[in-house]
């Protein structure tokens, strides 16, 4: 298990190759990347500031990822999350899972990234023509999350 | 008992603390510090307080790093932390 909280840029090709040779049982790998909107509730955005607790945020996104081992054989998982300062099309955050077959990965990946939304400790503040404002939280994102309990 | 508080996004920004060590009686709470007896001690000192921690806003906390509901007990040497709904990803 990989994950990293950090402000530089990532190379999602680089890390999802290595995720790909750790593993010659591996027959899948799964990625997602989150990417900077320069549009959000119906105003232009042209900067995002993203802030996290440091030492929780780690924590919670390692057990997030032990959550989803314990529900599906995935062999390894990659989380690579920025915080600071990002403009429209920069790269928020990777998810990368690896298992033996497609569908564990899929599963596996989207639920790590419905709890990450939910459950670890980032928060957006975006800059749009009218000034600064905090992202508000957003049910459709529990929603989500709640569907994996069913 | 001795606690220390993070706050962090809309709360840290308004309340203008990104955190504190608090000193309290012992037996200030009837021996038992819920995080919604610190949240109600804490908006006692004034309107943006209660605003920000016992208003319409939701406010998640945290012990030692773990998400928590208010009923969650705090003792001596813990780290709290509140914030708004986390919105990362």
């Amino acid at each position: 298990m990989t994950v990293r909280v950090q402000i530089q840029d990532f190379d999602a090709g680089l890390e999802i190759n290595l995720l790909r040779n750790a593993r010659k049982d591996a027959g899948a790998v799964v990625s997602f990347i989150g990417q900077v909107r320069d549009l959000n509730e119906g105003d232009a955005v042209s900067k995002l500031t993203l802030e996290h607790y440091p030492g929780m945020t780690e924590k919670a996104l390692e057990a997030i990822v032990k959550l989803a081992q314990s529900r599906w054989d995935i062999f390894d998982t990659v989380i690579i999350h920025r915080i600071g300062s990002l403009q429209p099309a920069d790269q928020i955050v990777l998810v990368a899972v690896s298992s033996a077959h497609r569908g564990e990965a899929f599963k596996a990946c989207e639920f790590i990234m419905d709890y990450l939304k939910t459950e670890a400790p980032f928060w957006k503040k975006e800059q749009t023509s009218t000034g600064e404002r905090w992202v508000e939280a957003k049910i459709t994102d529990e929603d989500a999350r709640e569907r994996w309990k069913k | 008992m001795k606690i220390k508080i993070f706050y962090f996004a809309r709360l840290k920004e308004t309340l203008k603390f990104s955190s504190e060590d608090l000193e309290l009686a012992d037996d200030a709470f009837a021996n038992t510090l819920t995080l919604l007896k610190l949240k109600a001690y804490l908006a006692n000192r004034n309107e943006t307080w209660q605003q920000m921690l016992m208003g319409k806003l939701k406010v998640r906390g945290a012990i030692n790093h773990e998400l928590v509901d208010d009923n969650a007990t705090i003792v001596d040497g813990d780290e709290v932390a509140f914030f708004p709904p986390v919105t990362g990803g």
